[in-house]
């Protein structure tokens, strides 16, 4: 009977300590994951950043009446983009050049977009006379 | 690394971040669309120091450039040319829309910082980070010929359709405007105001 007592206390005992154990493991590696700043300035800082704006981004287009407050959205959520590559290609091993060339398509593209929107809001406003864009409902079924 | 230390870096990281976030959150939170704009101004302005800060300099000059030189002031044009005289800037707020794109904001925003932070990255050690023009301008002409044309082809047609798009009626003077259908609707919606 001793015996058994003592066997299932030691099988808990163990289990406590590798229950701990492993928590205590993983909450340690939480905080190194957590508290980037034991290294220098890493990825996930610019990646912490870039999804800031993304989101502030996407809370402005979808809060937002005015057609150019949207593309104001959409400009911040093309910035957060072009980020997210140069920093991927600068603290991967891909090479550094590469993402700054697909940022500079993300900057050219943005340009583009940013002169056909603004026809199109110029053009709804010599027609409807608002740049409202929940007022741009005649396509409604 | 041309001489400057880690701490540099280091504040100077935080002091562009912090010059791109915070003015995004006021564009977010101000009720003057000429606010807005001024405010997104620092916001890309952070950005670019962002670029510089990291080492790619060349995309640090290209966003000021196209994007504060070019895209802002082409927001202003366009805030200037759709607003009416008589009516003040102040943007109404559509309520119904606030709650749902706050929470989304807020989901996504999230989601994508667990995802930065706690997602084991293959980092590896930064590469050399001096003046990469050249490089840049083999890439383009080289593995990124193909999108670079069609870029260029793109901006060719972007450029040529705003302007049709705006362009005023040669015969009346007036600007060109869609066909009766839409004329008609933008007559009852002034006739409801």
């Amino acid at each position: 009977m001793d015996a058994v007592i003592q066997s299932s206390t030691a099988m808990v005992n163990e289990f406590v300590l590798n229950v701990l154990g492993s928590s205590t493991a993983l909450l340690a590696q939480a905080a190194e994951a957590s508290t980037p700043g034991a290294e220098a300035i890493g990825l996930s800082h610019y990646l912490l950043v870039s999804s800031l704006a993304f989101g502030i981004g996407l809370m402005i287009i979808i809060t937002r009446r005015n057609a150019i407050a949207v593309l104001m959205g959409i400009e911040l959520m093309l910035n957060a983009a072009g980020l997210n590559f140069v920093a991927f290609s600068k603290f991967t091993d891909a090479d550094p050049v590469e993402g700054q060339v697909v940022t500079l398509f993300i900057i050219v593209i943005a340009a583009a977009e940013a002169a056909v929107a603004l026809a199109i809001a110029l053009n709804l406003f010599h027609n409807l006379n608002t740049v409202e864009v929940t007022e741009a409902h005649a396509l409604k079924g | 690394m041309s001489g400057y230390s880690d701490v540099f870096r280091e504040v100077m990281f935080w002091v562009f971040a912090t010059a791109a976030v915070l003015p995004a959150l006021f564009v977010l939170f101000s009720r003057e669309i000429v606010h807005m704009a001024f405010w997104l101004l620092l916001s890309l302005a952070g950005f670019a120091g962002i670029y510089l800060q990291i080492g790619a300099a060349f995309l640090g000059f290209t966003q000021v450039v196209v994007y504060i030189g070019g895209i802002l002031i082409l927001l202003l044009f366009g805030i200037m040319l759709t607003e009416k005289l008589d009516v003040p800037l102040r943007e109404r707020r559509s309520w119904v829309f606030v709650l749902p794109g706050v929470i989304v904001g807020f989901f996504v925003s999230a989601g994508l910082m667990l995802i930065a932070v706690y997602v084991p990255w293959k980092t590896a050690i930064p590469g050399r980070s001096e003046f990469v023009v050249r490089e840049i301008g083999a890439n383009f002409m080289s593995t990124f010929v193909l999108p670079f044309e069609a870029v260029s082809v793109m901006l060719l047609v972007a450029m040529v359709g705003a302007s049709y798009m705006v362009r005023r009626d040669s015969a009346t003077g007036k600007e060109a405007s869609l066909p009766s259908g839409a004329e008609s609707s933008a007559a009852e919606s002034q006739g409801e105001n």
